[in-house]
C-alpha cells in the first residue's frame, strides 16, 4: 500500500469528520451575536454612568460569549429539527462537522465562563441577568416553548431583548425605566419580525414540526397578529424617545421608521395568500428587511443621542 | 515508497483549530492582565468615606 493510498484513506475517514476552528465558532451563531454585541453596547453607552473603556470592551465581549454559548446549547438541543430545515441544515451539528455532545460541552463551559467573567469584570447584577438570559434562551425557549406553543417566539423573544438591559446594568449596577423600555422595544419587535419571515419560510417550519403560528393557525391569523403587534410596538418605540435616552434624533428616526413599519404591516395584513404567492411574498420579504433596519436604526439613534451628550448635543436638555 | 510530506484537508483543519485555540488563550491572558491593571489602577483613586474611617 502506497503513502498516497494511506493518506487519501485518512482524509476520507477523518478529514471530513474533523471540525476546523470556524466550525466551532459557527456554533456560537455569529450573526445573532453581532446583534447582541450592538444592543448591549448601546445599553452600556446610553447609561448615565461612565464605564472605563476597557471594562466596557470586556463586558460586551463576555455578554457576546454568553449569547454565543446559548446559541451552542440551542444547536445541541435542536440538531434534529435543524437537519430538516433548509435554513439551518448547514449548521455545524446537523452538517456532521461537530458532535452534539461537543456543542453541549462548549455551550455549558462558555456559559459559566461568560457569567463569572462578567461578574468579576463589571458587577453581579449584570452577571445574574446574563445567566438568566442564557437559561431563558436555552431552557425556556429552546427546550420548552419552541416545540410546544405557537407563542414560542413571542415569549422566547425576551431572550434576545435582554442584552441592552445587561449593558445598562454593567454601567449602573441596576435596572431602570430606560433599560426596561429598550428591553420592551426588542421584545415587541420580535413577533412581527419573525412572523414576516415565517410567512415566506413556512414550508421549513411545517416540515420540522415546529408549531409556528403560520403552521398551527394559518397565514391569515399570522397576518392579523403581525399588524396587532406592530400597532402595540409603535407607541412603545416612540414613547422611549421621551425618556432620558431619547432626543430629537431618536424621535425623528423613530417616527419615520414606525410609519414605514406600520404601513408594511398593514400591507401584509390586507394581502391574501393568492396575491402573496403570485409575487413570491415580495411584501413579506420587504417588511422582513425593513424590520432589521428598524431595530438597527432605533438603537443606532439611541447611541447617537448618547454619543453627542458630551458636546452638549443629544437628548432633550 | 516515498516519504514526501503531503498536506491534507485533515491537517489544515487541525492547524486552524490549534491556531484558533492559541489565539483565544492569548487573548484571554491579555484580557485578564488588562482587567487587573484597570481594577488595580481604579483602587488608587480615593474612595469617599474610606479615608475618614481610616483616620479614626
Amino acid at each position: 500500500m502506497s503513502d498516497a493510498t494511506i493518506n487519501s484513506d485518512i482524509s476520507a475517514q477523518a478529514g471530513e469528520a474533523e471540525a476546523g476552528f470556524g466550525d466551532y465558532f459557527a456554533l456560537l451563531k455569529p450573526r445573532v451575536m453581532s446583534l447582541v454585541v450592538f444592543t448591549a453596547l448601546v445599553g452600556l453607552v446610553a447609561a448615565p454612568v461612565a464605564v472605563h473603556p476597557f471594562i466596557a470592551f470586556c463586558a460586551v465581549l463576555f455578554i457576546a460569549v454568553g449569547g454565543g454559548a446559548s446559541g451552542a446549547l440551542n444547536m445541541w438541543w435542536d440538531a434534529d429539527i435543524d437537519q430538516v430545515m433548509k435554513r439551518t441544515a448547514r449548521r455545524p451539528v446537523p452538517a456532521g462537522k461537530v458532535d452534539a455532545s461537543e456543542a453541549l460541552a462548549i455551550g455549558l463551559t462558555l456559559s459559566a465562563f461568560a457569567v463569572v467573567m462578567l461578574g468579576l469584570a463589571a458587577n453581579w447584577v449584570a452577571a445574574g441577568l446574563l445567566a438568566f438570559t442564557i437559561f431563558f434562551y436555552a431552557v425556556v425557549y429552546t427546550m420548552w416553548l419552541k416545540r410546544w406553543t405557537p407563542q414560542n417566539i413571542v415569549i422566547g423573544g425576551a431572550a434576545g431583548a435582554f442584552p441592552p438591559m445587561i449593558g445598562w446594568a454593567v454601567a449602573t449596577g441596576g435596572v431602570s425605566l430606560e433599560a426596561v423600555l429598550m428591553f420592551a422595544l426588542i421584545f415587541m419587535w420580535t413577533p412581527p419580525h419573525f412572523w414576516a419571515l415565517a410567512l415566506f419560510m413556512n414550508a421549513d417550519y411545517e416540515k420540522a414540526g415546529v408549531p409556528m403560528l403560520t403552521v398551527t393557525h394559518g397565514r391569515r391569523v399570522t397576518r392579523n397578529h403581525i399588524l396587532a403587534y406592530t400597532v402595540l410596538l409603535v407607541p412603545l418605540a416612540i414613547g422611549t424617545g421621551l425618556t432620558s435616552i431619547g432626543g430629537p434624533i431618536y424621535m425623528t428616526v423613530s417616527v419615520v421608521l414606525n410609519a414605514a413599519f406600520l404601513w408594511g404591516a398593514f400591507r401584509i395584513w390586507r394581502r391574501d395568500e393568492d396575491t402573496a404567492q403570485a409575487d413570491k411574498y415580495k411584501v413579506e420579504k420587504q417588511v422582513f428587511g425593513l424590520s432589521l433596519l428598524y431595530l438597527f436604526l432605533h438603537f443606532g439613534a439611541i447611541m447617537a443621542e448618547a454619543s453627542l451628550k458630551p458636546w452638549g448635543l443629544g437628548g432633550w436638555a | 515508497m516515498s516519504f514526501e510530506k503531503t498536506t491534507h484537508n485533515l491537517h489544515k483543519r487541525r492547524m486552524s483549530r490549534n491556531v484558533g485555540v492559541f489565539v483565544v488563550l492569548a487573548a484571554f491572558v491579555a484580557i485578564v492582565f488588562g482587567l487587573t491593571v484597570v481594577k488595580v489602577s481604579n483602587m488608587d483613586t480615593p474612595v469617599p468615606g474610606l479615608q475618614q474611617s481610616g483616620g479614626n
